[in-house]
């Protein structure tokens, strides 16, 4: 199901405080629901453009969750303010109005696609193919949001799925009761506010020393340290993994050829269609999110 | 959504270099995909084209990657991209590109850059016998690499470049002019005397940011172009400034984001408009502009 050409207005159904982040709902009356992983791009209608000429450029958003409403669709979004833009749609209040292009992207897959893709039929792992011990979903401060919307959709699926979650302190942390309520999550956080002290890759590594551990597959969004962290620990206990990355990005439909990403047999993808959701190894994990533009 | 017919009428149809345009507003070179947003947004893209022709990326004799991230900053009212001409080269864009580009429902523009005028003349000749393609545009803001100085910024330079492609093909010649002298008109007259149709400015204007946050600058290149409505009170300027001293029609562009920016470089002597950056903002600027343009123009 393709995006809508264009941009389109969808006014807001909601905004609230969720722990240090907030988390804002559109209602979108034209697009195809979103799959999980996927993004748009958002601005808003009114006081974009603020004193200083700043934001210009929309802003790239993975969908948190999704819900049917009145005659079109929720979506809601989980935001944490760290620059122009992402202050101003901290901003939003019912009824105004966001320019909304999209769903944008590609998605995620499922553990039985992801262990197809790493060990082709009849080949010797062919019993682990099904990934039987599920998914694990890892993320890391306001990368859990395209997670929550994964672990949703697993859960319709019944596919069995862990979520670990790490935070950095509590003023940089939340969505957990808005986004993960209704299921177990293993949490850490650096200040050890909540949760394990430490990273949530030490759960992660933890987690993949289980006998069953092979036949997981792992799902990650978050800073790029996290991701290199994810990348290493699976890459060498040969886990099946998808990451869901973030860089610069002007446009989100492939005009602007912003937001390269190193391929690691040299050259770029273009990561708002070529991904943003990358399966190992296709692109450096580390690459950086340097930039200007939240 | 307006039909075919709807649109014919709410936007003016042009002529420009003999090429028939259902109105005047076109892309700029690198700021549309026609193949991935066609990936993106399916045939909706066909039968809403925004722009009355399409000018392709730059295309190179041999592939590119394009330039390190990072590529693009955020600057007011604008943003600055090192993005590096990335591209197929010329052989595969023939056998890959130019058969998707060929089912647009516009004319097709091929944008082309060489470092000499071997690479040029090798461009123009592999393009020029596709009937598909209804013109060239010439990015001339690359360095020789005998001279060393970046064509453009030279008249006597762009002189003997279009001298030199000008009898290889009857296509029309649209030179890029960019805005980084102090005289774009000399370097369009040049132009114009070595056989161009038309010239295109501006492109975009060097800028640099430093990152606050390490001190370094915000493109790893160090220096990018700088694009968006911040930039269109310097193209209204070179416009009109080119507009004196040739006769040949222009394509103006620079931070153009509404039928009014456009018709500004329509009044400082553009025959066609090129919407670029506000596209990255909104895929379907060009059909709006060219609506909103089409409500300021007088009636026939």
């Amino acid at each position: 199901m393709t995006a809508p050409f264009g941009r389109r207005r969808c006014e807001v159904v909601g905004s609230r405080a969720s722990g240090g982040y907030r988390v804002f709902s559109l209602l979108d009356t034209e697009g195809p629901s979103p799959a999980p992983g996927q993004f748009y791009m958002l601005a808003t209608e009114a006081h974009w453009e603020q004193s200083g000429g700043r934001p210009f450029l929309p802003r790239a958003l993975s969908v948190a969750d999704t819900a049917g409403a009145g005659d079109g669709i929720q979506l809601d979004f989980l935001i944490e303010g760290i620059g122009p833009g992402t202050d101003r749609l901290c901003e939003l209040e019912e009824s105004e109005g966001v320019w909304v292009n999209g769903p944008l992207g590609n998605s995620f897959s499922t553990p039985a696609e992801l262990h197809r893709f790493s060990n082709p039929p009849g080949g010797e792992l062919d019993a682990v193919r099904s990934g039987p011990a599920g998914a694990i979903l890892v993320g890391g401060g306001i990368g859990i949001a395209p997670l929550a919307l994964l672990r949703r959709r697993f859960a319709e699926r019944n596919v069995p799925t862990r979520v670990l979650l790490g935070f950095r302190d509590e003023a940089h942390s939340g969505g957990l009761e808005d986004l993960f309520s209704c299921c177990e999550v293993g949490l850490a956080s650096e200040d050890g506010h909540v949760g394990h002290r430490g990273y949530v890759t030490d759960l992660l590594s933890a987690m993949l020393e289980g006998d069953d551990a092979q036949s997981a597959a792992v799902y990650a969004c978050g800073p790029p340290a996290m991701l290199e962290a994810v990348r290493a620990m699976c890459a060498e206990r040969e886990v099946p993994c998808e990451l869901a990355m973030e860089s610069p990005m002007a446009c989100g439909y492939g005009a602007c050829f912003g937001c390269a990403v190193p391929k690691p047999d040299g050259g770029y993808i273009r990561l708002c269609v070529d991904g943003p959701v990358i399966r190992l190894p296709a692109a450096d994990a580390g690459a950086s999110e340097r930039g200007n533009r939240a | 959504m307006m039909n075919a017919s709807e649109r014919e009428q709410s936007t003016r149809a042009v002529d420009f270099c003999g090429i028939e345009l259902r109105h005047p507003v076109i892309n700029a070179s690198g700021t549309f995909d026609a193949i991935a947003a066609r990936r993106v947004y399916g045939d909706a893209l066909l039968e809403d084209f925004p722009f009355s022709a399409f000018v392709s990326k730059t295309i190179t004799p041999e592939p590119r990657v394009g330039n390190e991230p990072q590529r693009i900053w955020e600057t007011p009212a604008g943003m600055i991209n090192s993005i590096g001409l990335p591209n197929k080269g010329l052989d595969s864009f023939l056998r890959e590109d130019l058969p998707q580009l060929a089912e647009l429902p516009v004319p097709l523009v091929v944008s082309v850059m060489g470092t000499s005028r071997e690479e040029f003349s090798r461009l123009v000749t592999g393009v020029d016998e596709r009937e598909e393609v209804a013109a060239f545009e010439l990015n001339v803001s690359c360095p020789n690499v005998h001279s060393g100085l970046i064509v453009g910024e030279q008249p006597a330079e762009t002189l003997v470049l279009l001298e030199t492609l000008r009898p290889m093909t009857e296509k029309p010649l649209i030179v890029k002019l960019t805005p980084n002298v102090a005289d774009p008109a000399a370097v369009a007259v040049a132009a114009v005397e070595g056989g161009a149709d038309a010239v295109s400015l501006i492109n975009t204007l060097k800028a640099s940011a430093i990152d606050p946050l390490t001190g370094l600058p915000g493109v790893a290149a160090g220096h990018g172009g700088l694009s968006g409505p911040a930039v269109r009170p310097i193209a209204v300027a070179q416009v009109r400034a080119v507009a004196a001293a040739i006769e040949a029609p222009i394509v103006g562009m620079g931070g153009v984001s509404s039928g009014a920016d456009a018709h500004e470089l329509i009044a400082a002597g553009a025959s066609l408009v090129a919407v670029g950056t506000e596209s990255f903002r909104d895929p379907r600027a060009g059909q709006r502009v060219a609506e909103e343009l089409s409500k300021l123009l007088p009636a026939d």
